[in-house]
């Protein structure tokens, strides 16, 4: 069996993603998307801190520490692209005008729940950051995470056990053992496996039952 | 004349009263006013309410500031960042109370503030925990919060401009939070880079307009620590 790399994964969902979409990432792998998004297809990336269009990270010795993403990395801005401040920038985003949110998460539910930003509701001082606000007013939420906790618990479940972010708002997920849809009404919905892995040792990984398209 | 230009930081941050509601721009160190927070520990205010979207670094600045015991309450949106060492302490220890808020409702609030909006109704954290105890109401079958405004008795912002009218400017991702800060407190201080003679400015690319600033100071801060 050979699990998805992280590079992988942000490769799978970058493939995904159409020209012409305005484009949100979360902090960690969805990140890396932004990479695997060759430059002649115009995707618009958002930056909750107030960056429309950004660009590739910058070479060596061009770095400017103004101009940073959500993650505060250091980033470029393509031509096009613009700067604006807080409320603006979150108007964009819980205003509906952000086609795709890419996010990390704990768990992920059939329903199509989101938990991301608190283990536990007793968490001492959960960061919670923008989560919510792109959770409930992107167009779309994907998210990309591992398929199971590092001791190997299941983080496709039927209802997230951990706080929630966001609720019924998850279309897709890409882990590192296969691309799964949640449609509502239905569940999970297998679009692709790792190789060599059969959808018996996926289903096993997973507290959900999957589907497969008819 | 007009002249909200003020010669020192000790001047900028005179009357900071304890028991304050201190808005505190900038998004990591990109757009974070250093110099009025230092300032702000050298004047002393104690029992501050602080609103910044993270909760300090290290033990500089606003970690600082909390540190010496001078911050009661802080209302952000990710206290756990990297090297937030202070807070987590205090947290830990009961000594510091903490407001969670998600970033596009707290910028949000603090717009509202600005406007005239006493409280509004928004999508976000419904079903959260963030929503409980807030009234929830429908609109065109769709649940929302209602969130109250956010208003500011100080805010401290960094811009990069400024002329004595108090107009200011932004570098890049510099502005974040501080325009949204600026128009939310009763006093806002300005630490700005760069003072422009009055009219210099290009009306077009003033992102603050001079009516929501009232001290401005200069410092040569060079560029944020990234």
């Amino acid at each position: 069996m050979q699990p998805y790399t992280r590079a992988e994964m942000a490769a799978k969902a970058a493939a995904d993603i159409p020209e012409g979409w305005v484009v949100n990432l979360g902090i960690g792998i969805p990140t890396m998307i932004a990479d695997h998004v060759p430059l002649e297809r115009e995707v618009i990336f958002q930056s909750e801190n107030g960056v429309l269009g950004m660009g590739p990270a910058p070479e060596k010795g061009r770095e400017d520490p103004w101009l940073i993403n959500a993650g505060k990395q250091m980033v470029t801005l393509r031509p096009g692209g613009s700067f604006c401040h807080h409320a603006d920038s979150f108007s964009m985003i819980r205003g509906g005008h952000i086609d795709l949110c890419v996010l990390g998460g704990f768990e992920v539910a059939e329903n199509g729940d989101l938990a991301n930003w608190a283990t536990s509701e007793n968490d001492t001082a959960p960061a919670v950051g923008g989560a919510m606000d792109l959770g409930a007013g992107a167009k779309r939420l994907w998210v990309v995470m591992e398929h199971t906790t590092k001791d190997g618990r299941p983080k496709i479940v039927e209802r997230c056990g951990y706080p929630l972010t966001a609720l019924g708002n998850v279309s897709r997920v890409y882990t590192n053992l296969a691309v799964l849809d949640v449609v509502q009404g239905l569940g999970f919905v297998v679009r692709d496996i790792a190789p060599g892995l059969s959808l018996e040792e996926l289903q096993a990984k997973s507290a959900a039952k999957l589907h497969t398209r008819a | 004349m007009i002249n909200k230009i003020v010669q020192s930081v000790a001047d900028a941050l005179a009357g900071v009263k304890d028991g304050a509601t201190v808005l505190i721009g900038g998004f990591g160190s990109v757009g974070q006013p250093d110099a009025l927070i230092e300032g702000l520990i050298e004047q002393g205010a104690k029992d501050l309410t602080c609103v910044a979207n993270n909760a300090g670094t290290g033990r500089v600045g606003l970690a600082r500031l909390m540190e010496l015991g001078r911050v009661r309450k802080i209302i952000c949106s990710f206290p756990r960042s990297a090297g937030s060492v202070v807070f987590e302490e205090l947290y830990r220890e009961g000594k510091i109370e903490l407001e969670i808020v998600p970033q596009g409702t707290l910028a949000e609030r603090m717009r509202a503030a600005g406007a005239g909006i006493p409280a509004f109704y928004t999508a976000t954290a419904v079903g959260t925990l963030l929503a409980r105890g807030k009234d929830e109401r429908e609109f065109n079958g769709r649940k929302y919060v209602l969130e109250q405004a956010l208003k500011g008795d100080v805010a401290l912002v960094e811009a990069w401009e400024a002329d004595r009218w108090g107009n200011l400017t932004y570098n890049q991702s510099g502005r974040n939070f501080n325009p949204v800060m600026a128009m939310a407190a009763e006093t806002t201080i300005a630490q700005v880079q760069h003072i422009r003679e009055l009219g210099e400015l290009s009306p077009e690319l003033v992102a603050t307009p001079g009516i929501y600033v009232q001290r401005v100071v200069r410092v040569d801060r060079g560029a944020p620590w990234v």
